[in-house]
Order: C-alpha cells, then structure tokens, then sequence
C-alpha cells in the first residue's frame, strides 16, 4: 500500500513499498518454473508418444487414452528389435525389476545395520567421524564413478579372470547397492536421530538390553522415516543409466535373465540404445519408454514423500 | 602423465594415439558453469520465496513438488534436451547462427534444470533455520519483507547457501547421461555453446561403448579421466560440507 508520508522520516519510501512485491513476484515465478518445468516435461513426452511419426499406420488412430495403452502394453511385451513397429521393452523391464529385487535384498539390511550402527551403538569418537565424513562424501559421488568402480572391481576384478563376474547382472547388483548404501545409510540414521531420546531412557531404565530397546522400540518409530529413504534409494537405482553402462547391461540382450550370473538389461539402458538410434521413427519407442520409466518412478517417490509428510505431522 | 594432464588434444583413435585431459576438462567447465547460470539463481529466489514468502499451504505442495523433479532420472532430462530444447533453440537461432544438433547450451540448460531442486531445497533449508529473532528484529525496526530477505535473511546464510550452489555444481560436474545425449562426443576447446563438445563423463561413457580392448591406453585413460572426475567432485563436496559446518556452528 503505497501512503503519502513525510519524506524527510521515510527517505525512498514509494520505492521500497513497490520493490518488495516485484521481489515477491519474481520469487514466486522462479519457484513456479519447478512446477511449470514437470508439467512440460510430462507433456511434451506424453504428446510423442502419442503424435509418432506420420508414416506409422500403428499410431496414427489419434490420441486418446485407449493408443496409449496399446502403446505401453505393445512396449512392455515386446523384446528389442531393429524395427521400431516390433521394438519394446520386455528385457529391459525383466531386468530392471531383478535389479530392484537383489538390490533391495543386499542394499537394505546392510543399510540399515550401518545406520543403526552408527547411531546406537559406535561410541562416540574420532573414527565415528571419520566414517560419518566418508558416507556424506561417498552419497556425493557421481553415479558414473561407481559404475568405474563396479568395472573394476566386480566385473574385471582387478584382471584376476577366476574370480571376474563379468558382465553378468550379479556385477550391476553390487554396483547399484554400493551407489545407493550411503543414501538409505543417511536417511536411517536421521530418522533414527528424530527419535526422542526419553524413549531409549525410558526403555533401559525399565532394564531392556540395548538390543531389545532398539528393536521394540527406536527401530518402529523411525520406520517411516527409514522406509521414505529406502523407497527413495530404490528408484535412484532404477533410474541409474551411466553405471550399468559400464557394468555391462547392454541394449542388444535378447534374452530374459534366469539368474544372477545372466547377462542383463535394464529399461534406462535400452532407452538410451534407443534415444541413440538416428531414425525419427523410434521416437514413439523412447518416448513410451521413458513414459513406463516416470510413471514407476514418480510413483515411488510420491510414496515416499507422503509417507515422510505423515510421518513428520506426528513430532 | 604432464601429457595427460595439460595435452589440449584428445585423440584416442589416431596412429599415435593422444590422451590429453584439457578438451574433456574445458567440456565439463562449460557445461558447470551454464547450468549455474541457469540453477543457482532460479534455485536461489525460490528458496527465498518458500522460506520467506510462501504461505504455509502453498509452501506443502510446492516442495514436494520441485522434489518429485529431483527424482525425474537424468536419461529423461537427456531426452528432453533433444525433443524439445534443441529444437527451440534451432528455430530461434536459425537466422542468426547455426546450431549443430548436438550443442553445448541445450546441454546446460537441462542440466540447469535438473540442480534447481537441489539449490532450492538446501538453500531452503539453510534459510528457514536463521533464527526467528533476526528477523522480528528487522520487522521492529521498520524494514520491509524484501529488505528482511536480502538484507538479513540472506547475508546471515550466505555461507550456507554457498555449500549448496558448490554442491550443485559438484552435481554438474558428474551428471552423465543427460550430458551424453545433448552435447555430443567431440573433444574440442571452444567457447561457442552452440557446437558439440565433450566433457570427462561423457568420454567414460564413449570409451565404455566402443569395443576398446581390456588393458589397451584407450580402456586404461578411461580410469585416469574417471578419476580426476572423482577428484574434482570431491573436492568440490568437502568444500561444501566444511562451509555448511561452519554455517551450522554459528546457528545451532
């Protein structure tokens, strides 16, 4: 509200009225282009998947819901071809929930033992910290390095051919697991820290071992905030391009894996193979395969951001 | 390893093959430095809008929203580059300059796009922990919302709000796929963001897709440029996390 006033008392007082709500503005623009951004690119992928290219007979019945859904089960039951009619995901999709499975059974106890590790029972002390700087750094690391490390170590073994996995879907597993450890690591043991400590006095002033108040107490009302971080690790797993590139998914695996000592995979990765390819017509593959991608993705990380939500009203 | 290090010319298909990091470090710089140019003000000004100005309820769907945009994996964002940026960016160019298909702007854009949540969410959080009284001081004194924001709120986490622009940048630097498709494969020194060019990352990912043969210079260079990267990026963090240390020990 911009008043007459005395301008001897309030010098550029027209000017610091208007500022502030350009200020404001500007502000909320900035923080819209977040929302403006997800909303374009949903859009923009859901339009080229559906619009595909003029020459196609497949898509050329209009957009509506019904295509996309052919679209999507035609992408999610066929295997990887040359011919972008006859292309789709099945391998990739096979590979990429494998992927997940193992990755949630290594990735997750050893995660959460670590968290609660360091949070209930590491005294206190000068190599707790140096753990603790090494996990925040490790979670800083650019997920192509691990792939590095996953070539290195897993795939080649240092050259000691008796005991390389090669490209084999064990080798993305440890890979993916390594990557996302210091994630579920993290979010463990703040959610650990958010619980109160009357708690664990009350529970070992009542003559529960350490084991016991952690277990029937600390560990259930951290749950939530521990399931937010897994869920969260999980997808940053299922994501991940650039380290399964080099532990060896390749686009051209024809064949579902069997078990962990099968050639793999996964979706991102033959996405990629197909974002790569020059003819305009594989647009549609891509664009209903990163539609597949999000829509499994987002999911997951709506869970896990209301369920930190609901958790956060309780304290 | 000096040739490694400061050879300007990276070719690893030549006759006398030439490992010069220069061209990949130059690529990386580029793509950093557009998508702060893009990120950190955009990240910044919405941190200070969802700190400062947002009404509560606002607030509760807006961060959710722009963390959703976090989890979007970086192969999408690559695809975006070549869908829509690049062909914007062509059709308004087109008079003037010539833009290549692969090209080092619609690289940094999206990549730009991609850290904005990063920069916002931890600038966000650093804000809203000045303390109360800081603020109601300024209020009593006269002062408007906007002067409160820039000139005490930000000035008192301005140091916290450096560790995450650094941290954004960390992220820039290692981000890989959304780089592989938007700025292409050609290790050059240029200063036109519209050419292609090449960053360490994207190098990993060249080497890693031909057939290089295990132990040959060209697989081996792959382990020395992965490790700088790892050295550039860890540095760039620990920087971070002592600034944000600091940052915390004044306040809590």
């Amino acid at each position: 509200m911009i008043r007459s006033v005395d301008s001897r008392f309030y010098p550029n007082h027209w000017l610091r009225q208007v500022l502030g709500p350009i200020f404001g503005a500007a502000c909320l623009m900035a923080t819209c282009t977040g929302v403006v951004v997800l909303a374009l690119l949903l859009g923009s992928i859901l339009a080229a998947a559906l619009k595909g290219p003029p020459d196609n007979p497949f898509y050329a019945i209009g957009p509506n819901v019904v295509e996309l859904v052919t679209l999507v089960r035609n992408l999610a039951t066929q295997s990887q071809g040359t011919d972008p009619l006859e292309a789709g995901y099945r391998v990739g999709i096979v590979g990429s929930l494998w992927l997940l499975g193992l990755v949630a059974l290594i990735g997750i106890p050893v995660g959460i033992g670590a968290g609660v590790y360091l949070e209930e029972y590491a005294p206190p002390g000068k190599l707790r910290r140096i753990v603790q700087t090494n996990i925040a750094n490790l979670a800083g690391v650019p997920s192509i390095v691990y792939g590095i490390l996953g070539l290195a170590v897993f795939v080649r073994a240092f050259g000691f051919q008796a005991i390389a996995l090669g490209p084999k879907l064990l080798a993305g597993v440890l890979t993916l697991s390594l990557l996302i450890l210091p994630i579920i690591v993290i979010t463990t043991q703040e959610a650990l820290r958010a619980v109160p400590q009357s708690l664990r006095q009350a529970a070992l002033a009542l003559g529960a071992t350490r084991w016991q108040m952690v277990r029937d107490h600390v560990l259930p009302s951290a749950l939530p905030g521990i399931l937010t971080g897994t869920i969260l690790g999980l997808s940053r797993a299922i994501g991940e391009t650039a380290p399964l590139l080099m532990v060896g998914a390749a686009g051209s695996i024809l064949k579902l894996p069997r078990g962990p000592l099968d050639r793999y995979s996964a979706l991102p990765v033959e996405i990629y193979n197909f974002a790569k390819e020059p003819d305009p017509r594989f647009q549609t593959v891509v664009a209903g395969g990163i539609l597949i991608l999000v829509a499994l993705l987002l999911t997951m990380n709506a869970t896990a951001i209301v369920i930190r939500n609901r958790f956060r009203r309780y304290h | 390893m000096p040739e490694f290090l400061f050879g300007t010319e990276l070719k690893p298909d030549a006759a006398t093959p030439k490992f010069g990091i220069v061209p990949l470090i130059w690529g990386t710089f580029m793509v950093a430095a557009g998508s702060s140019m893009v990120a950190l003000p955009i990240g910044l000004l919405s941190a200070i809008y969802l700190s400062e100005y947002a009404p509560r309820t606002l607030r509760s769907v807006l961060k959710p929203t722009l963390e959703l945009l976090a989890g979007v994996p970086t192969i999408v964002y690559g695809y975006i580059a070549l869908l829509l940026v690049t062909p914007v960016l062509k059709r308004l160019l087109e008079r003037l300059v010539e833009v290549e298909t692969f090209n080092a702007l619609s690289a940094c854009i999206v990549v730009g796009v991609m850290i904005i949540p990063l920069v916002s969410s931890l600038s966000e959080d650093v804000l809203s922990s000045v303390p109360r009284a800081l603020r109601e001081a300024a209020f009593g004194l006269g002062a408007t919302k906007f002067e409160v924001s820039t000139r005490v709120v930000l000035p008192a986490a301005l140091s916290g709000v450096f560790a995450s622009f650094i941290l954004a940048i960390s992220r820039a630097v290692g981000e890989t796929m959304a780089v592989v498709l938007a700025a292409g494969m050609r290790p050059q020194i240029t200063l036109n963001p519209l050419t292609s060019i090449e960053t360490m990352t994207t190098y990993i990912v060249q080497v890693i897709s031909g057939d290089a043969p295990y132990g040959t210079p060209k697989y081996l260079s792959l382990f020395a440029v992965g490790l700088t990267l790892f050295a550039v990026t860890l540095t760039l963090n620990i920087i971070s996390g002592v600034v944000l240390r600091h940052f915390r020990e004044v306040y809590q």
